[in-house]
């Protein structure tokens, strides 16, 4: 079916709904690449014309990628809750945009309807929405995931503490894991990215961070970012798998790209559960996303990025995931070509995942070849934290040595805590409080030398 | 960076991050000033990402590269991407060539092509392409090889319609790679049999980390000679030269989005 909207005297038509979706983005490199962006700016503000009048539930009989072609979309349509639909299932994208920013749409109203909600509502309205929008309606919703913590109470940020090495370097990872407790990082993870993606290796590295953890009894949970068919492995020659790690997509053959199924997936999360690490909560899983995936893989289908990463969410919320980020800037130019789109992208990842109720956090990061710097990503991390974000990705010095990108530094999240006025986990908390590490009164967490500490025998 | 500075009365402090920093070259241990980075260490990452900024953005000096070819033939040629900006956006163009420019290539019958391509770090293609080059042919004495060519706004697979218009049966691209905050001059090279406009990343084989402080120029020719003698055998590149390789030919295929870059 086509849709069309008069503006100004001109009219523009929009041959399916994926175009019309595609052509009501904001501008992005990657949908350029794809050849799906808008050709004038005005065009681009006919389809969101044309996208507010969109009643919401034509996303239920109408699919962007068909359902017998993909399993990502016959599990949204499959797991689709009609009764939690049911209070916005008479709007528009654009009465769902004025719905969700209005004070009817409470922290519980917005948790209720969570399971009612497709990606490709979630996307459409995002399109019509400015940035402040995303950030007003994100900062209302709450998603609240246990394992050894409590990751996504109000006026807690989390962070994951990233200690890559190149080769993989046991001294070297712990010297940068010391590093990071030392700056109150890590409630969310302590997670490596192996330069080596193998069962042995993976296994080595578990069992140095577990060592660690179990060591100095930190109420968190450790993970080692290897392909699931390892972790799945690794849990068979009874590895200390806390979390399993995997990186998805928003369409099945972009999943068949990254070497995983809806299936080994429901494998590697009930193998995890029967792991029954987690001391408060059983949430097991861990997923990477980023716009842009599916169609470096040819894999999207003509759908525009962000709708196709909005899609990632539906399947992590499958598997009742711990945590999940966008690695926004990761990707390059060629998708997010600066600063503005990538903060963009990063706002709308986060909208769009909260909306449909999964944890989510992001990789605030770029590359050396795109037009951003660590300016862009003070804004961004700002944006994030007033938009609630669950957590945030720390590396030493904001350097990740090892995937050769930018992200945040330690002494970046202290400071946006501090700007912010928010608090690690409360679990976390208390235990930096009884290392020594952290004035819970002042809120500060104390610059002390690795000497002076226990933690300072870490790397020994 | 600060050697030839006078130094601040806070550096004679003894650090005791200095014995962990010999574990990693992470940005471990930095100081704090309230919960910020000291002035030396924000400093010390703007000219980092300066110098990685600079090596994406310069353009290849062609002039002084062919200065060092002495009256060696040479050919220039560049891609359809006609800026930095439209490559960096658009690495399809990045991979074929500009039609004009591929006119220009003659074709007829090599054993291999030798292509010194920008890529995303010109600092790396100045500095070490035509050495390697140089190296290759005093290892290749028995083969015909072609004039380098020189190809600009290049990515990995531009070496495929080359070595095709050319009529070269293997192509050797060098080329400067996404440019990281330690080094910003690292350049890849990326062997390729039997290639064709097209040609799947998997049939490539790819050395990489050749600098001054990575793998050395002579280091990367002994084993570029290894595997070209061997896909000459083998008829191919790619997974299958890679399982043929012994331990001290160290080979790297390319690594799929999200894991690490895909900047090919």
């Amino acid at each position: 079916m086509a849709y069309g909207c008069t503006l100004r005297g001109e009219h523009y038509t929009f041959g399916d709904l994926k175009t019309l979706m595609a052509k009501a983005s904001p501008a992005r490199s990657g949908d350029e690449l794809a050849g799906l962006a808008a050709s004038s700016d005005a065009q681009r503000i006919a389809a969101r014309y044309a996208l507010a009048d969109l009643p919401l539930r034509t996303f239920l009989h109408e699919t962007l990628i068909p359902y017998e072609a993909d399993d990502v979309t016959r599990l949204i349509m499959d797991t689709h809750d009609a009764q939690a639909f049911s209070p916005v299932a008479s709007l528009t994208v654009g009465g769902f945009r004025d719905w969700l920013l209005s004070d009817e749409a409470t922290s519980e109203a917005l948790s209720s309807i969570a399971a009612g909600i497709t990606p490709e509502m979630a996307a459409a309205v995002s399109k019509i929405m400015r940035n402040q929008d995303l950030m007003t309606v994100s900062r209302k919703i709450r998603v609240v995931t246990k394992f050894r913590n409590t990751i996504g109470l109000e006026g807690c940020l989390a962070t994951r503490l990233q200690p890559n090495h190149p080769t993989d370097d046991l001294k070297g990872i712990a010297a940068s894991t010391l590093d990071g407790l030392l700056r109150g990082m890590g409630d969310a993870v302590i997670g490596i990215n192996p330069a080596t993606d193998s069962v042995s290796n993976g296994l080595a590295l578990l069992e140095m961070l577990d060592h660690a953890r179990q060591r100095y009894d930190i109420p968190t949970q450790t993970c080692v970012l290897t392909h699931v068919t390892n972790t799945i492995e690794i849990m068979n020659r009874g590895g200390a798998v806390d979390l399993v790690l995997q990186s998805i997509a928003g369409t099945q053959k972009a999943n068949e790209g990254f070497g995983v199924s809806l299936g080994i997936l429901k494998e590697a999360h009930e193998a995890a559960l029967t792991l029954n690490r987690g001391t408060l909560g059983n949430n097991v899983m861990y997923f990477e996303t980023g716009q842009g995936a599916a169609l470096s893989a040819e894999a999207n289908h003509g759908v525009d990025q962000q709708t196709v990463e909005a899609r990632a969410y539906a399947v992590a919320r499958a598997y009742n995931p711990l945590l999940v980020n966008t690695v926004v800037g990761f990707i390059g130019p060629e998708y997010l070509y600066d600063g503005k789109q990538i903060i963009r992208a990063a706002l709308e990842d986060h909208f769009c995942a909260k909306l449909l109720g999964v944890p989510m956090g992001c990789d605030a990061c770029y590359t050396n070849h795109a037009e951003a710097d660590q300016d862009d990503m003070d804004n961004l991390m700002v944006l994030l934290g007033a938009a609630g974000i669950t957590f945030l990705i720390g590396v030493p010095g904001a350097d990740d040595i090892m995937l050769n990108y930018q992200s945040l530094s330690f002494h970046d999240l202290l400071s946006l805590r501090k700007l912010l006025n928010l608090k690690p986990a409360p679990e976390f908390a208390g235990w930096l409080e009884r290392m020594g590490l952290y004035d819970a009164r002042n809120d500060k967490v104390l610059d002390v030398p690795p000497g002076q500490t226990l933690l300072g025998q870490m790397v020994r | 960076m600060t050697d030839d500075r006078i130094t601040s009365p806070t550096s004679q402090i003894p650090d005791p991050w200095q014995d962990l920093r010999q574990l990693t070259r992470a940005r471990i241990g930095l100081g704090r000033t309230g919960n910020g980075l000291k002035t030396n260490d924000v400093l010390d990452f703007q000219a980092s990402h300066a110098q990685a900024r600079d090596a994406v953005h310069t353009p290849l000096n062609i002039e002084i590269l062919t200065g060092s070819l002495g009256d060696e033939p040479y050919y220039c040629v560049q891609s359809r991407a006609p800026d930095r900006s439209t490559y960096l956006r658009r690495p399809d163009l990045g991979r074929r060539l500009d039609p004009e420019a591929a006119a220009t290539l003659p074709k007829g019958d090599w054993d291999v092509v030798f292509v010194a391509g920008d890529g995303l770090s010109s600092f790396a293609t100045q500095q070490s392409a035509i050495s390697l080059f140089r190296a290759m042919q005093a290892q290749l004495a028995d083969w015909t090889v072609a004039p380098l060519v020189i190809a600009t706004q290049a990515r990995v697979a531009l070496g495929d319609e080359i070595a095709v218009m050319l009529g070269a049966r293997m192509v050797v691209m060098m080329i400067g790679e996404r440019p990281g905050l330690s080094v910003a001059d690292s350049m890849g090279v990326y062997l390729t049999y039997g290639p064709y406009v097209g040609c799947p990343d998997s049939s490539r084989n790819c050395l990489s980390n050749i600098h001054p402080h990575g793998m050395t120029v002579p280091a990367a020719a002994a084993k570029l000679s290894w595997l070209m003698r061997e896909a000459r055998h083998l008829k191919l590149t790619g997974v299958g030269l890679k399982d043929a390789a012994p331990e001290v030919v160290t080979l790297e295929t390319s690594v799929p989005l999200l894991e690490k870059d895909n900047d090919q």
